[in-house]
C-alpha cells in the first residue's frame, strides 16, 4: 500500500461520511430556515440551537418498527430504498471539490480532491441520475398502494421529462468549456478540466465563471435539478394533499430514512455539480489554492440555501402545468440555448 | 478476474430474464444484465460506450418497459400451450425463436473467427469522446442521419396511433 493509495481510500471514506453528515445538517438547516421564513423558531431544544435534532430523529427512526404492507412485493420493497440511497451517494464519486494537495508535503505526489477522475464524468452523473428513477418507481409499485403507485408514476414521468433539459444544459456548458472562452480548453468530459477552465478573471474583476457565459444554461440546470431531486415547487411524487406521502407512503423506520437521506444527498450532489460547472468550483479570490475547497463548500452552501428558500417561498405547481412547463417551455429554451451556444463557439472559436 | 465476474452476471441475469414468470423481475434482471455489459465495456477501455449503455438502455428504454409492465399490471405470464411439449414442437413464435437463435449463434461464430482483426477501430478511437463524435459526423454521417430519420418516423407513428380516436 503506497501512501497515495491510503490517502485515496481515506479521502473516499471522508467523502462518504461528509455526505451523510451534510444530509443531517441539511435537515436542521431546512427546519430552522423554514421556521424563520414562517416567523416561527423551529427545533431549538436538542443540543445548542437544536443542532442535535437530526441525530435525535435518526435514533427515533432506528427504534421504530419496520412495517410492510401484506400484499407488498417483499424483495422489491426492500430493494427500492437501497437503490435510491446508492445512486445518491454514487453520483458524488466523480465530483471534484478541490485542486491537488500533498497534505503539507506528507504525500510524495499530489492527491486530487476527488474520489475518481473519470474522463466521461458528466455522462456518469447523468447515467446515475437516470438510474435513481428505479428506486422511486419500484418503491411505488412494490408497496401495492394506490398513493404509492401514483407517486411513483408521477415521479418517473417528471424525471424523464426534465432529464432532457438537464442533459441539454450540460451539453451547452461542455461546448463553452471546449471553446476559447475557457481558460484551459478541454477535450474530454472530465469535471476537473471544466473547473480548471474557469480559473482566473476577466479584466481583473469578473471571475471567469461559466455562469456569466451561460446564464440561461445555469437557470435551466437549476430548474431541472430541482425537478430531478423532487423538491418543491416540483415535489409531486409526494404531494401531501393528494397522495399522502407519495412513493414512500408505506415505508417506515430506516427504509423511510434511506429515502429521506437520498433526497438530501441528491440536493448536495446537484449543488456540487452546479458549482463545478457554472460557479468556478474551488476557484476564488483571497484564499491560497490549497484552501480552494473552502470556496467550494461556501458556493455549495449558497446553492443549498437557495434550494430551501425556493421550497418555502413558491407553492407547488399543478401536475399538468409541470408537464407543460417541462416539455413546451424548458425543453425548447434549452435546445435554442444549445444552438446559440454552438453557433457562438463556432463563430468566436 | 473482473471479466469473469461481469460475464457471469450478464449470462446468469439474461438466462433468468427468460426463466422468470413475473415480468417486473424480468425487466429488472435485464437491467442487471445491461449493467454487467457496461462493466465489460469499461474493462475494454471504452468508458463512453459503457456510460451510454447505462443512459440509453438501462436508464431510458428500460424505464419505459417498466412503465408498461406496471401499467398493464400483468403479474404473471399466461401460457396457452402445454408445458410438457418439446420447445421445437410448440407453435409459431417458438419456431421463430429457434430460427433467431440459430442466426445469433452463426453471427457469434463469425465474430469469434474475425476477432483477431481489430479493423478500423483502434483503441484510441473508442476511448476519446471527441474521436467518436468526429467519426459519427464524417465517416458514418449517412448511417447517423438515416437512424435519426428512422427514430423520427417511429415518433410520428406513435403520435398518429395515439391520436386515432380523436380524428374519427
Amino acid at each position: 500500500m503506497t501512501p497515495l493509495l491510503i490517502a485515496q481510500i481515506a479521502l473516499t471514506l471522508l467523502v462518504f461520511v461528509a455526505l451523510l453528515h451534510s444530509a443531517a445538517a441539511m435537515v436542521w438547516v431546512e427546519r430552522r430556515l423554514a421556521a424563520l421564513l414562517q416567523q416561527r423558531r423551529g427545533p431549538t431544544r436538542v443540543g445548542w440551537q437544536g443542532l442535535l435534532q437530526p441525530f435525535a430523529d435518526v435514533i427515533k427512526l432506528m427504534f421504530k418498527e419496520e412495517l410492510r404492507p401484506k400484499a407488498a412485493d417483499a424483495f422489491l420493497f426492500a430493494l427500492a430504498p437501497i437503490i435510491s440511497a446508492t445512486c445518491a451517494f454514487a453520483a458524488f464519486a466523480v465530483v471534484p471539490f478541490g485542486g491537488t494537495t500533498t497534505l503539507l508535503g506528507l504525500l510524495p505526489e499530489g492527491l486530487r480532491l476527488q474520489v475518481a477522475d473519470v474522463n466521461v464524468a458528466i455522462l456518469v452523473i447523468f447515467a446515475i441520475s437516470s438510474m435513481s428513477v428505479y428506486g422511486i418507481v419500484l418503491a411505488g409499485w412494490s408497496s401495492n398502494s394506490k398513493y404509492s403507485l401514483l407517486g411513483g408514476l408521477r415521479s418517473s414521468a417528471q424525471m424523464i421529462s426534465y432529464e432532457l433539459s438537464y442533459g441539454m444544459a450540460l451539453a451547452s456548458v461542455l461546448l463553452v468549456a471546449t471553446s476559447a472562452a475557457s481558460a484551459v480548453p478541454v477535450d474530454s468530459m472530465s469535471l476537473t478540466g471544466i473547473v480548471d477552465g474557469q480559473a482566473g478573471t476577466w479584466a481583473y474583476v469578473v471571475p471567469r465563471w461559466f455562469v456569466f457565459i451561460q446564464p440561461i444554461g445555469f437557470l435551466i440546470f437549476m430548474t431541472a435539478g430541482i425537478a430531478e431531486t423532487n423538491r418543491a415547487p416540483f415535489d409531486f411524487p409526494e404531494a401531501e394533499q393528494e397522495l399522502v406521502a407519495g412513493y414512500h407512503t408505506e415505508y417506515s423506520s430506516m427504509s423511510f430514512a434511506m429515502f429521506f437521506l437520498a433526497e438530501y444527498v441528491n440536493m448536495v450532489t446537484v449543488s456540487a455539480v452546479a458549482t463545478d460547472l457554472f460557479l468556478g468550483g474551488w476557484h476564488g479570490p483571497f484564499l491560497p489554492a490549497s484552501l480552494g475547497w473552502i470556496w467550494f463548500l461556501l458556493k455549495v452552501a449558497a446553492l443549498l440555501f437557495f434550494y430551501v428558500w425556493m421550497r418555502w417561498t413558491l407553492p407547488r405547481y399543478r401536475y399538468d402545468q409541470l408537464m407543460r412547463f417541462g416539455w413546451k417551455i424548458l425543453l425548447p429554451v434549452s435546445v435554442i440555448n444549445l444552438l446559440v451556444t454552438a453557433a457562438g463557439v463556432l463563430y468566436f472559436g | 478476474m473482473m471479466f469473469y465476474l461481469f460475464a457471469a452476471v450478464a449470462v446468469v441475469a439474461s438466462l433468468l430474464v427468460i426463466a422468470q414468470r413475473n415480468p417486473i423481475y424480468s425487466v429488472l434482471l435485464l437491467i442487471a444484465s445491461f449493467g454487467a455489459l457496461s462493466g465489460l465495456y469499461v474493462l475494454l477501455e471504452a468508458p463512453f460506450v459503457a456510460v451510454i449503455q447505462i443512459i440509453v438502455y438501462a436508464g431510458a428504454i428500460m424505464v419505459l418497459f417498466l412503465f408498461v409492465v406496471m401499467l398493464l399490471n400483468a403479474p404473471h405470464e399466461e401460457t396457452d400451450f402445454d408445458e410438457r411439449t418439446h420447445p421445437l414442437l410448440r407453435p409459431g413464435a417458438m419456431r421463430l425463436g429457434g430460427l433467431l437463435a440459430v442466426a445469433l449463434v452463426m453471427e457469434l461464430v463469425w465474430a469469434l473467427a474475425n476477432a483477431a482483426d481489430p479493423g478500423r477501430f483502434g483503441v484510441e478511437r473508442v476511448i476519446s469522446v471527441a474521436a467518436i463524435g468526429k467519426m459519427l459526423f464524417t465517416e458514418y454521417a449517412f448511417a447517423f442521419e438515416v437512424t435519426s430519420v428512422l427514430i423520427l418516423v417511429a415518433m410520428v407513428g406513435a403520435v398518429v396511433l395515439a391520436r386515432k380516436e380523436e380524428m374519427r
